[in-house]
């Protein structure tokens, strides 16, 4: 505190403290406050409020239990967004491994640049643009089709398959990035050192280079799986009428029956449900927190 | 189990740079072979090129007789030590050495029954199970020379991997892998810029300069013929005079310097570029100056090294000439400002052509 009060003098100092302060407590910890505060009690007429029957109580969190169809979504929410973690580092590791250990460095500020662009666009916008890629008699089928691939236009946006794919193309950088600074971090010399002892190269990546990324991979898991189960954008834009979403029950107590109440005692078991997931596959594959802190 | 080396017309290019150029030479199995020279001199892509890592641009490399062209460096029958050792650091001593063989397919009790046996060799005993982290670095250097022969080599490759150990562990280590390579009679191939270890542990040596090899020769003929004045000044320490050959009679050569006329020995290929080279323990002083190879000089300062002394002279001229004495308490040690004369034998002075740049010399 000193040190920033020599360095940057008292007005600038205070001035940061106090915004920092007041973003971190009003604009973060207050609103979840209230919502936690609020998934305790009863939705009530607005001249119920405050009266007798406005008790604390354990009835929303019960809602959830007692219907077994939010309790599938849910299950299919979870299902499906390890479905789009697992393709996600299928698809990010062997460009991380590439990026960190094959590509000339020279290369590398264009690579990266092609591979942040499409994020200056907005996620509607590329949720949209997934929405008119993937129709029936859009241009990936048309693509498809004129290449002999496929007789048949496929119906892409039918069950999760859409989702999938949009939830895969917006959160498959979040999965890139830690991956690459963990293999970046390797030494060359332990790869080449497993191949001098006459590893053949799927024996290096399993013994030598993923242990070493096992971090990167575990933080970048628990960001796409965090980020697609909390999704609401390409769920909603890509659905069919078969894919639903567990975000998209939240939206509805909230918006359309209008009950916040319930709302957030969905939201909070979505953030404890998930967070106890993720906990228990860190643990089967022997994760630490303080190793992705890392 | 060893096998012999051999490099036929080698080089290595990268870009415009000529790292290794037309290096030949042979390896004999069993033999502990140094290549020693300043850094970028090429010998670190050179046993990069025997391991496998770089493919030579043009030459022949073949180990046992066989050519190694298009094996890749899990193919080979070498091992290489790094530099900075490049242990596994989240597998436990153990398993590190044992890599090489769970790499071909050997089950897990054969493998820590081996990698035991090889703990003991290099004298690690019950470091089996510790972590990495957990070892000094000279036991983390024994680990990684165990590793290396687990996988049964027939050519070792060791890049400088006891330049980032205290002068004390390095020359324990020296004497550890030089019994090591006796015991196990594997090929060793040892790069290294410290001459010391180059010339304790080796049978023969390599001197490189600029990608080529200036001289191949047993250590003690390195130190006491180098092939070249690169050589001479590289190992060692020298008095160097420029000056040009006066007259050649067989071995010895008459050199004309600015100090006066010298006889030494003459080395191979001299050309315009030849200087006079004499070691510092071949300079005597003396209070009488000698039918040859005599200058005046007064002693300006002392270093007293432990085992020997530096003495240096300047003559009339102002050139600076060195002599050593063994700190024996034989030899009379002269005050600073003392006038005597600076002599050594023509036998001990060589007159040396500049570095090869053109043909190598491979000496036996």
């Amino acid at each position: 505190m000193n040190d920033l009060v020599n360095r940057y003098g008292k007005t600038l100092t205070m001035t940061i403290c106090v915004l920092t302060t007041f973003w971190l407590l009003m604009l973060v910890i207050a609103p979840n406050l209230y919502l936690f505060e609020n998934s305790f009690r009863l939705y009530l007429p607005v001249r119920d409020v405050g009266g007798p029957k406005d008790v604390y109580t354990l009835k929303n969190y019960l809602t959830f239990l007692q219907s077994p169809i939010h309790i599938t979504v849910f299950a299919l929410t979870v299902m499906y967004s390890s479905i789009v973690t697992v393709i996600c580092f299928a698809m990010a590791y062997p460009l991380a491994y590439y990026l960190a250990k094959k590509a000339s460095p020279k290369h590398l500020p264009a690579i990266f640049l092609l591979l942040t662009v499409p994020l200056w666009v907005s996620e509607i916008m590329r949720s949209f643009a997934w929405f008119i890629i993937l129709s029936l008699k859009g241009p990936l089928n048309y693509l498809l089709i004129s290449g002999d691939i496929i007789e048949k236009p496929i119906r892409w946006m039918t069950g999760f398959r859409s989702v999938i794919i949009g939830l895969v193309y917006t959160y498959v950088l979040f999965m890139l990035f830690p991956i690459y600074n963990a293999v970046q971090s390797l030494d060359t010399n332990q790869i080449e050192a497993a191949e001098d002892l006459g590893a053949p190269w799927w024996r290096i990546h399993w013994r030598v280079i993923l242990p070493h990324a096992k971090p990167g991979i575990a933080s970048g898991s628990v960001m796409v799986f965090m980020l697609s189960a909390g999704s609401i954008l390409v769920p909603t834009l890509l659905a069919s009428t078969n894919s639903r979403w567990f975000t998209e029950i939240i939206q509805q107590w909230m918006f359309e029956s209008l009950d916040w109440n319930t709302g957030s005692a969905y939201a909070f078991l979505l953030l404890i449900l998930c967070t106890v997931f993720v906990t228990i596959v860190l643990r089967v594959f022997g994760v630490k927190l303080s190793d992705i802190a890392n | 189990m060893s096998a012999s080396v051999e490099l036929q017309d080698v080089c290595a290019d990268f870009g415009n740079f000529r790292a290794v150029d037309k290096v030949s030479l042979s390896i004999e199995a069993g033999e502990f072979f140094s290549f020693l020279g300043p850094s970028g001199c090429g010998k670190t892509t050179i046993l990069r090129m025997v391991s496998g890592f770089v493919s030579p641009t043009a030459g022949t490399i073949s180990i046992g007789g066989k050519d190694m062209r298009d094996q890749r460096p899990n193919q080979r029958p070498t091992a290489l030590i790094f530099q900075n050792l490049a242990l596994f650091p989240l597998m436990p001593v153990w398993e590190n050495i044992a890599f090489g063989l769970e790499a071909r397919g050997i089950d897990k009790k054969a493998r820590r029954q081996r990698a035991e046996e090889l703990l003991a060799l290099v004298d690690l005993p019950d470091a089996g199970d510790k972590a990495i982290s957990q070892l000094s670095g000279g036991q983390k250097q024994r680990v990684a020379i165990a590793r290396a022969l687990a996988v049964e080599p027939s050519v070792m490759l060791l890049d400088e991997p006891l330049s980032a150990l205290d002068l004390k562990l390095r020359q324990h280590m020296r004497a550890e892998l030089r019994a090591i390579q006796k015991r196990t009679n594997v090929t060793f191939i040892y790069i290294t810029h410290d001459q010391g270890e180059a010339l304790a542990m080796s049978d023969r040596v390599a001197v490189m300069s600029h990608g080529k090899l200036q001289q191949v020769a047993r250590p003690r003929e390195i130190y006491d013929n180098p092939a070249n004045g690169f050589v001479a000044a590289f190992v060692g320490e020298s008095n160097i005079f420029n000056g040009t050959l006066a007259s050649r009679t067989h071995e010895l050569g008459t050199f004309q310097t600015e100090n006066g006329v010298f006889e030494g020995r003459l080395g191979p290929g001299i050309d315009d570029s030849a200087k006079l080279y004499v070691r510092p323990e071949n300079v005597r002083l003396a209070g009488a100056a000698t039918a040859s190879n005599s200058i005046a000089v007064e002693v300006t300062d002392i270093a007293f090294e432990g085992n020997f002394i530096s003495i240096r002279t300047v003559d009339g001229s102002g050139r600076i000439i060195v002599s050593e004495a063994r700190n024996d308490g034989a030899g009379l040690v002269p005050d600073p400002g003392a006038k005597l004369y600076a002599t050594f034998d023509a036998a001990k002075a060589f007159i040396l052509a500049d570095e090869f740049t053109a043909k190598p010399v491979v000496a036996a």
